[in-house]
């Protein structure tokens, strides 16, 4: 069976999995790796789900691999510092089944907070690092990986980034082969129980693994030479070797497939055939760095951007100083913003309107922080608004404290917002939180979560019950209320504000871009009402702009999302705002 | 009539831009394994997530004998399919200066702010070689739908390059839905026209 198929990086780890026997497979939604468990739910033969957050998501593969099951777990790359704690004690006790966990960073933030190299985390935790440059190879070396973590009884950080991820390239398909799905759990107490005693032992036992590692890393063919034209000597991996194969198609190449633990003899013998060797590698000098440690001189970050994503023609441009000058248009950009009915859009008016400092959280609600709402102070990582929001208070007076609200939505309240929220409740705390709720994990793509009621496979499931989590963790004030009520959103932000105490307020109501079965019911604007005070148009909806003589609002009724939204309609003080009766 | 710059030994670059919700990716995906069929080493790359929320859509395609980086580099697509005016000159510069543009006359404004700028059709004749201007909304819309849109313009772009019309047809067929195929193999043609 080698059908060749295009598949993009993700879909080529989840065809990896399926052909690698993979039993187990666990994630928290995050681009890019989304995809990846999105694909695996495909496959019947593999149980996968989406965890509360990444740090659950790998212990639950962790538990998995005990069994001598192969599993794996899925993240983008601030996923991995969510699931470092068990990441590091996964090194130390080792693989029984084999244990991969994908990493899946995104250089040049195309949606992320940050940058971050995690080729890095498996030096940290001593673990071997595999990186793909394409699908095929995401495949291949997925297989390959569990394969090593099984023989040398180690979890695989296998490293993707956005553009192996998203983009799609030919994949020949091959058969599924299960090779730990007889094995049986077998307890070890020294393996497994990481009390002192016994991890003294583990770590000395990491490092052994380790130089068994660095000889595998040697010999394996994973790193590859490529020898061309030998005045040119580069060394590099992942997407970064694309590039620099692009730019410079006649050099002789030393691909590394496992850049950890480092090939330094292999290294040595590639820098000794070229006249000079270049590392050309996305952020941080990984490579460059290890290769320097074992005395080969090259030359990297000195030429090549440390920072945002590679191309051909930045690669080409920093070795050579020639590029090629182009000139781009100059034209109105187009950012993304809340959709036309999207329920978090009131939460933010009413934030506006009552000049409060809102520390907010990552997710569609994200976009509340733009113009024209102007309505979010802060966005740090998963669940930090409420903390930050409880620091705040601690830190200012109370009238300051009754100015500062977090704002967070559901799917983040359940990754790591339950905490803060205890957080304020046992420290005695007077923040306010709001959690946006639509019931789903929407930004990513609308994935399922704990409080949405389905499961990834649809299955129906136990969802949060928000006001008993608030009762129990000592939350006395509670309000639920519909996101679409102007009013209610805004009195109800004020009055709990003002209250020297801790509230929770859940805003809800289901993501627009899932209610479309929802009669739709578009409004217009009555131009012989409308006073042009612009109030409409500052709710920022992307479906009300200006008319064409640029003296009344108008509603494009293919954007508009009424009649479940109405909030331009409560808005306008004056009655312009009707519904199309059809 | 048509200039091919279709040839197997080099990588012919197609970068297709628009805005979200316009079809791009399943354009993009067309072209993709059309070119995998005719046997040719393919990479499409493309970025998600704010094609929902009303965001620049971009794909790059390239496909040849052998093809490295996924990413098209400024100045070197051979063929620039661009679903909506503005998009048409914010990516303008990535086309050779022996390219070919399509552009959809469409003007959407982007959300949030009022303005659309002027004269861009003027502005894109003069920074682009060869341009082609098609209204693909009026005639996705006579085709029967107007979400065909995207396969209009894949039709129009089908004429500058060397694939067969049956090769196109029949990987149309094995991408859409099988009750939108008539739909769809008549915008294709209509797209055809117009080159």
């Amino acid at each position: 069976m080698n059908k060749v198929t295009l598949l993009s990086g993700n879909e080529a780890v989840a065809r990896g999995a399926f052909e690698a026997g993979v039993a187990v497979a666990s994630a928290y939604p995050g681009t890019p790796s989304t995809e990846i468990l999105e694909n695996i739910a495909g496959y019947d033969e593999i149980y996968s789900e989406w965890s509360p957050n990444e740090k659950a998501a790998l212990e639950v593969a962790l538990g998995a691999s005990f069994t001598g099951k192969r599993a794996l777990c899925a993240m983008k790359h601030v996923g991995l510092n969510v699931a470092a704690d068990p990441l590091f004690s996964a090194a130390h006790i080792g693989a029984t089944g084999g244990l991969v966990i994908i990493t899946c960073d995104d250089p040049g933030m195309h949606s992320s907070q940050n940058e971050q190299d995690n080729r890095n985390y498996g030096k940290f935790a001593k673990i071997p690092v595999i990186e793909p440059t394409d699908s095929q190879e995401a495949k291949d070396f997925l297989i390959e990986a569990f394969e090593l973590s099984e023989s040398l009884k180690t979890p695989i950080l296998f490293r993707m980034t956005t553009r192996i991820c998203h983009a799609l390239t030919p994949v020949a398909l091959g058969d599924r082969k299960a090779p730990g799905n007889d094995r049986h759990y077998e307890k070890d107490f020294s393996q497994r129980v990481l009390v002192p005693a016994n991890a003294r032992v583990r770590h000395v036992k990491l490092e052994e693994r380790l130089l068994e590692l660095k000889k595998v890393a040697e010999s394996s063919a994973l790193n590859r030479e490529e020898m061309g034209d030998t005045s040119m000597g580069i060394i590099s991996s992942g997407i970064a070797y694309q590039y620099a194969r692009e730019a410079f198609p006649k050099a002789s190449f030393l691909k590394l497939g496992m850049c950890f633990p480092f090939p330094a003899d292999k290294v040595h013998a590639f820098a000794a055939k070229v006249e000079k060797v270049y590392v050309i590698e996305e952020n941080e000098p990984f490579i460059e760095e290890a290769a320097k440690l074992a005395g080969v001189a090259v030359i990297g970050k000195e030429k090549i951007p440390l920072c945002g994503e590679l191309n051909q023609r930045l690669v080409r441009a920093s070795l050579t100083g020639e590029a090629v000058p182009f000139e781009s248009a100059s034209v109105p950009g187009r950012p993304p913003v809340l959709c036309p009915g999207c329920p978090h859009r009131a939460a933010f008016m009413a934030i506006r309107k009552l000049k409060l400092n809102a520390m907010g959280d990552i997710g569609c609600y994200t976009l509340g922080a733009l113009p024209p709402l102007n309505a979010m102070d802060a966005c740090v990582c998963m669940g930090a608004s409420i903390t930050t929001a409880h620091g705040m208070d601690k830190a200012a007076g109370p009238e300051e404290e009754r100015k500062t609200v977090a704002v967070i939505g559901d799917s983040t309240f359940v990754h790591t917002g339950i905490t803060g929220l205890i957080n304020v409740a046992y420290n005695r705390g007077t923040t306010t939180t709001i959690i946006l709720d639509n019931s789903i994990t929407a930004m990513t793509g609308h994935q399922e979560h704990p409080g949405s009621g389905k499961t990834l496979s649809g299955a129906d499931t136990v969802s949060i019950d928000y006001e008993a989590l608030a009762k129990a963790v000592g939350i006395k004030n509670y309000a639920r209320i519909d996101a679409y009520d102007v009013k209610k959103v805004h009195e109800t932000i004020k009055a709990e504000t003002e209250k020297d105490e801790a509230s929770l307020i859940v805003i809800e109501a289901p993501c627009i871009l899932r209610n479309r079965e929802a009669g739709r019911k578009p409004r217009y604007v009555d131009e012989e009402i409308c006073v042009n005070c612009g109030l409409c148009r500052k709710t920022g909806c992307p479906g009300i702009t200006k008319n064409a003589a640029g003296e009344k609002s108008m509603i494009n009724s293919a954007l508009c999302a009424g009649e479940v939204c109405d909030v331009c309609g409560q808005v306008c003080r004056k009655g312009a705002i009707k519904a199309i009766e059809t | 009539m048509t200039n091919n710059i279709v040839n197997s030994a080099n990588i012919t670059n197609t970068f297709i831009c628009g805005v979200g919700g316009q079809g791009i990716l399943l354009s993009s995906k067309i072209l993709s394994n059309l070119a995998l069929q005719e046997h040719f080493d393919v990479k499409k790359s493309e970025v998600h997530g704010m094609a929902q929320r009303g965001g620049s859509v971009v794909s790059h395609i390239r496909f040849g004998e052998k093809v490295y980086s996924p990413l098209i580099e400024e100045g070197s697509a051979h063929f620039l399919l661009a679903f909506e005016k503005m998009e048409a000159l914010r990516w303008l510069h990535y086309l050779r200066s022996d390219g070919t543009m399509i552009v959809n006359t469409l003007e959407l404004t982007p959300s949030g702010t009022e303005i659309y700028p002027t004269g861009l059709e003027q502005q894109i004749e003069q920074k682009a070689g060869r341009v082609i201007f098609i209204d693909a909304d009026k005639l996705a819309v006579e085709a029967g739908s107007p979400r065909a849109v995207n396969i209009v313009l894949l039709g129009a772009l089908s004429k500058l390059m060397d694939f067969p019309v049956e090769t196109w047809q029949q990987v149309i067929r094995d991408s859409v839905k099988p009750k939108t195929l008539e739909i769809n193999l008549k915008a294709f043609d209509l797209g055809q026209a117009q080159i």
